[in-house]
This record gives structure tokens, sequence and C-alpha cells, in this order.
């Protein structure tokens, strides 16, 4: 005989949570999740929460998780501003992809659309920006509700699911039945691959392009593989960065606006382009229409709607990318194309080579590499520092790199970096930023210092908002507005004030001392100064094509 | 300039509050207009049928049905095909009427396959129902004699044959 519990809202909450492996939460309490929080209180044995000084910390923190887990990160805020402070970190996760549950309390029932003291309509406010949301006004459909936003987090193209619960329902009691309903699984059937292998077979200058559907669907061995199968370089989209191991040979590294030299050529230089798990962006593509003119496009993605919304392909193949990779992989033979090889050869010796002793950002990111494991996890903020270590750092295992690369969230980075460490097992963990973005998050110093976590905060301080200066330099004649900084903040001494380590570099060698000095048990922020006039490069303006790189 | 045409597509939802705005938040965020809109609840009271009429190219036109589907509280998503369609409109119409105008506004309306719903000393108000073509050229018709207020649906639609039913679960 099931014996059935008989359980308060929170409860419900805490026990669903659990049973669906969550050990770990961020968040920040409030009135309307005072119930929950007396619960995670009881129950700190069993889920870590970890707070943060602001709920987009949180959420970043909880996404930073997700990214390197490859499984649900969970944030909890309170209503009101608790829930609109998520807004940006949820708008960060549904660009990416990312699977995230947002629990937000809200007003009791009988409150709700009074305008009551902390009453915002999250599940409004964020509806552009979420896969699925919820508000749950009856108690008995709270588990269902919380099991079915795992779910949909998680499945197919992931993303963040909000579930809003207003504080009556997290007091009112319902049963508690500790298993999710059972739903057959549909398994969708594989797309007809005859024309993709056709295709294929009729390629001279084949080129894979991968993107962060391929981290989503584990698919990193099958995508090495095809590639080896067919003697084609890969390239790789912002969110792809990591899935390939940097020294692979066929490895051209990063496309698109600030892609490698290489990688942006091949592409152009292709007779076929196989996309897996992107979304062909515009920061990836430039113009559309120059950028497939010279190449077939098979683009392989789980979302129907990825097809032919910015790049129409001569064929598609809807489904997972691993199930999909590995039929092909099935049905190909290996194919050789010595010559394409030795044009991509050639392209990859175009690598615009900054001189070793400069304290430049390339040197000053491969010169931390040169001091962490090659499985450290790396977490970015937005700018010019989160272009140079799209294209510098080496990253050799998958789930490493956690940045921003569809809303572009300067302040991203900390409360990933801080999520990533413990995803990570809070293995030693490196973030880079800039004076800027730091700017935007910084008080996440805090949580890091509280947590006691093993945090690298490298700072590419040139004193001013960098990337927006450089498109100013370039496009708006040199008018710089508004992006030269003049602070006079030390952030030595600010790291001392939050209780972390602070070091300065303005050279290679004390940098390397810096390193060498850092304990990697507890935060530490180093400042790097570098020169305001660094520029990303190459770049493809906004719009443009191959032909119109830059490359000085 | 793409080709902008006409296009009607049916959807089945959930039958939730806030399935709407989710639905109408779709066209909002990718910046389409919705010609028309109408909602109401399936045989099944758990599913609700939303008929929209819009105006867009073929890209549009892909993008909202793929879209669409993308929504968890959807169900399914038919494009109709005009050519295989039944589709009509609803119109209440009030019109300033005196004496023996009347007489020949209720020839007007009864032409247009309508009823008159209610009338007085110097008005009728009237019901048609036809496709939406037709009820433009009706309120045409009846403009000159001077419009009270209309109050229009949004069309209704369903494709012809039994093969293409957008059916609620059972």
């Amino acid at each position: 005989m099931v014996v059935f519990m008989q359980l308060k809202g929170a409860q419900i909450l805490i026990e669903t949570l659990v049973s669906l492996g969550v050990d770990t939460v961020f968040g920040y309490p409030g009135g309307a999740v005072l119930d929950i929080y007396d619960e995670l209180y009881k129950s700190s044995d069993r889920i870590n929460h970890v707070i943060t000084a602001h709920e987009q910390g949180a959420a970043h923190a909880a996404d930073g998780y997700a990214r390197v887990k490859g499984k649900p990160g969970v944030v909890i805020a309170t209503s009101g501003p608790g829930a609109t402070n998520l807004v940006t970190g949820i708008a960060n996760a549904y660009l990416d992809s990312i699977p995230l549950v947002a629990i937000t309390g809200n007003v009791a029932v009988a409150l709700l659309g009074r305008d009551s003291f902390q009453e915002v309509d999250i599940v409004g406010i964020t509806q552009p920006i979420v896969k699925h949301s919820y508000i749950v006004r009856d108690v008995n459909v709270l588990e269902e509700t919380i099991r079915e936003a795992f779910q949909i987090a998680a499945a197919g193209r992931p993303g963040p699911v909000l579930i809003d619960i207003p504080k009556s329902v997290q007091a009112q009691e319902a049963e508690y039945k500790g298993e999710a309903k059972r739903e057959e699984k549909v398994v969708k059937p594989l797309p007809d691959l005859t024309q993709a292998l056709e295709l294929i077979a009729g390629s001279k200058k084949p080129y894979l392009y991968f993107g962060g559907g391929v981290i989503a669907a584990n698919a990193e061995a099958e995508a090495v593989a095809l590639a080896e199968r067919l003697s084609a370089p890969m390239g790789l989209s912002v969110m792809g960065l990591s899935a390939i191991p940097h020294k692979h040979p066929l490895n051209l590294g990063m496309c698109g606006m600030h892609g490698q030299y290489a990688a942006s050529v091949a592409q152009s230089k292709a007779d076929l382009v196989i996309a897996a798990g992107v979304r062909f962006s515009d920061r990836a593509t430039g113009n559309v229409d120059k950028y497939t003119r010279n190449c077939t496009v098979i683009h392989i993605d789980i979302d129907r709607a990825e097809i032919g919304k910015n790049v129409r392909p001569n064929l598609s193949l809807n489904g997972d990318v691993k199930a999909i990779l590995t039929a092909l992989l099935e049905q190909l033979p290996q194919k050789q194309n010595p010559a394409w090889l030795e044009e991509i050869e050639a392209l990859k010796a175009h690598v615009p080579s900054t001189p070793l002793e400069l304290f430049a950002p390339h040197n000053i990111i491969r010169a931390v590499h040169s001091h962490v494991p090659e499985d450290t996890v790396i977490a970015t903020d937005v700018g010019q520092h989160q272009m140079w270590v799209a294209q510098a750092y080496p990253f050799e295992k998958s789930r490493t790199l956690l940045t921003s690369g569809g809303l572009g969230t300067m302040g991203y980075g900390l409360g990933a970096a801080i999520g990533g460490c413990m995803g990570s097992g809070r293995k030693p963990t490196v973030h880079f930023t800039s004076d800027g973005s730091f700017g935007m998050n910084l008080n996440e110093l805090a949580t890091a210092v509280t947590q006691g976590l093993p945090l690298l905060s490298v700072i590419l301080n040139n004193g001013v908002l960098g990337m927006v200066r450089q498109w100013q330099g370039i496009f708006y004649g040199e008018r710089y507005s508004q992006t030269t900084l003049n602070r006079q903040t030390d952030f030595v001494k600010l790291a001392q004030a939050f209780g972390a380590k602070g070091a300065r570099a303005h050279n290679l060698e004390e940098l390397h001392a810096a390193l060498e000095q850092w304990d990697k048990a507890s935060p530490l922020v180093l400042e790097c100064l570098i020169d305001m006039d660094e520029k990303v490069l190459p770049m493809i303006p906004p719009g443009g094509a191959i032909e119109d790189i830059r490359i000085n | 300039m793409e080709q902008r045409e006409k296009f009607t597509v049916g959807v089945m939802v959930n039958n939730h509050f806030g399935v709407l705005n989710r639905v109408a938040g779709l066209f909002a965020k990718r910046g389409y207009n919705i010609d028309s809109l109408a909602v109401g609840e399936t045989e099944n009271r758990s599913y609700s049928r939303i008929t929209i009429v819009c105006t867009g190219s073929d890209y549009m036109r892909e993008q909202v049905v793929r879209q669409l589907e993308k929504l968890q509280d959807v169900i399914q998503v038919i494009l109709f095909d005009d050519e295989a369609t039944v589709s009509v409109e609803h119109l209440l119409i009030k019109l300033s009427a005196t004496g023996e105008k009347k007489a020949s506004l209720t020839e007007l309306v009864n032409r247009y396959g309508g009823k008159v719903m209610d009338f007085g000393a110097d008005f009728i108000t009237a019901e048609i129902t036809a496709a939406s073509e037709r009820i433009d050229k009706f309120i045409e018709a009846a403009r000159p004699v001077g419009i009270l207020e209309t109050c229009r649906s949004g069309a209704l639609a369903m494709s012809h044959g039994t093969e293409r039913a957008l059916r609620a679960p059972v």
C-alpha cells in the first residue's frame, strides 16, 4: 500500500527538488519565500543553498552551474524586486539555451492582481524569455508542475523555465506523491539521410560548423569523428567553443565577427557547410547571402524553428544532433581531401602574432592558461576581453567555457564563475573580466569569499569600455562618447575590502609572480593594466563578408 | 521586397489562462501583426482553438507555424490552404434607420443572408455571418445609410474534407 504524505507546498518543493537530484541552489530570501527558506533551513543537509549578493548574481550562478553540470541550475528569489532582478539572468539563459529553473515567490493568491506589496506579474514580465512558465495557484498541482518544469528545461533545446509560487500555496497542504507521472517517451524517427550522404559524397571542400547544440546534445565525440571521417576542418560558434579540443588539427577555432582568420576564410571557400547545433546568429555570419554564396548548407538542429530562420539551408536534418551525427557516421565512408587540407594548412599559417614579451591581452590570457589545468572552468564577462579569451584560450575540454554568447550580458562572469566553480566540485576556476564588466556585478565577490571559492578574477583593465570604444573608433569618427571611464577604483583594495586577495600586474613577470602566489583555495582578484587602444582583431564589420575582414 | 500575403493558422491549445497571452506575445515579439483573432473552447473543454489571420511573407508564415509549435501549451498548428478552407466571420452592425429606409435596409441584410436582431424607432441591429470579403462588401453597402457601430469577430476557419482536421484531444 502506498501511503501518501500530506505536506505543505514549501515542503513539496524541497522534496521534489531532492527527488530530482538537486543538491545545490542559488538564491536570496525575502518575504514571499519565507516558507521555502524555512524548509531549506530544515533540509540544509540535503540541499546546499548559496546566498548571493544580488538575485542577478544568483541567476548567473545557476546558469554557470548548469553549463558545467549539463543539468538544470536552480535559482530562488522572492516576489517583486527579487523576481525582476532575475530577468537578465533568465534572458541570458534563454538566448544561450541553458537549462535553468527559476523559482519565485509571489504574494498570497488572495492578494494577486491588487498591486500588493512586492507584487509583480513575473510570468508576464518573463514571457518572451522563457521556454515555459507557471504560476501555481493550486498546491495540488505543485509537485507535477515542478517535475514538468525540470523536464521541459532540459528536454530538446534546453532553456529557462519559471515557476511562480504564491506564498499561500507554499503554506497549504497537499499530497506528496514522490514520483512523476509516467509518460511514454515519443522517439522521433531520424530524418532521411540519403540526400545528406549524396551532398557529402559530392563535396570536395567540406566544412563543419559546430555550436552550443553539440555540447547540449553531448555530441562532442561524434562531431570530432565526423571531421576526421570527412577530412573536414571545423569552425566553432562562440557557444560551441569548448566542444572540440583546441589541439585537434582540424579545429580552426571561432568563426564570425572576431573569429580566427582561417576559420572564416575556410568557410568562405568551402563548397559544403554542415552546420550542427547552431542558429547562424548575425554575429556569426555577417551578410547572410554572401555567407552562403559559394556553398551548399546542411543544417542539423533539434529546433525546427531554427531551420531557415537566419540561413536557408539546401538541406535540413531536424532532430537530436548526437543521433543524427551517429547515424551519418554509420554510413559515411572515409574521405580524403588532400588539396583542401593543404589549403587549410596554408590558412592556418596566417596567425597574427603578438610579440611575446608584450603585456597584451592574448599574452595575458595564455599566461593565465599556463598556470591552470586544462579542465579548468573559464568564465568571461562581455566585451573585448571576452573575444580575446575566445580567440586565445586553448579550450581542450567541453563545458569549460561559461560565456554570455547570445545576450552579451556584461556582469555575467562573476556569478557564472561562482556557479561553475561549485558545479566543478570547487576546483580552481578562472574569471576573465574587464574594468567595465567587473563594475557591474562585483558585489558577488562577497559570495566567493563567503563560500571560500578558489576563484581567480583576472581584470583586463584598460580604463575604457573597450568594445564600444573600438566601434566608436572605427565607425563613429573616434568620438569616444561616454566610454572613457576615468574611474579611480583601486581593484586591489576593493578585493581586500571584500575579504579577498588582490594583486596588480603591469607586465608578464608580475603576472606570473601573482599567479604563482595564488593559493588556489580562495578568491584572488588580479588586475592587469593594459592599453586602452588594444583592439579585437580580426574583425568582419557587421553585415560584412570575408572580403571586408580587417586584420590590423 | 518579399511578397506579403494573407494567411490563416489554426492553433489547438490547452485551455489555461495566459495561453492566449503567450500566443499573442509570440507575434508581438517577432514583429508579426495579427489581422484577426478568434478564440473559443472546443468540444473538449480542456482545449481551446485559436484562429489567427495575418499578413506576411513565406518566411514569416513558416516562422509563425514553427515558433507556435514550440510553445508548451500548443497541441497542434495547421496552416490553412485558402483554396480548401471554409472561413467565416461574424458581424454585428447597428445602422441608423427611420421610416421607409428600414424596409430597404432589411432587404439588404436579407440579401447578405443576415438577420435583424434588434430594432427601434431610429435604428436596426443586424447580424451577418459570411466570408471576410463579403462582410467588407456589406459594410461598404451599408456605409451610406449611416453606421452607428460595428462589432466584428475574427475569422473562423476549417479545412475541407476530413483529412486535415484540427481535432481536440479526446
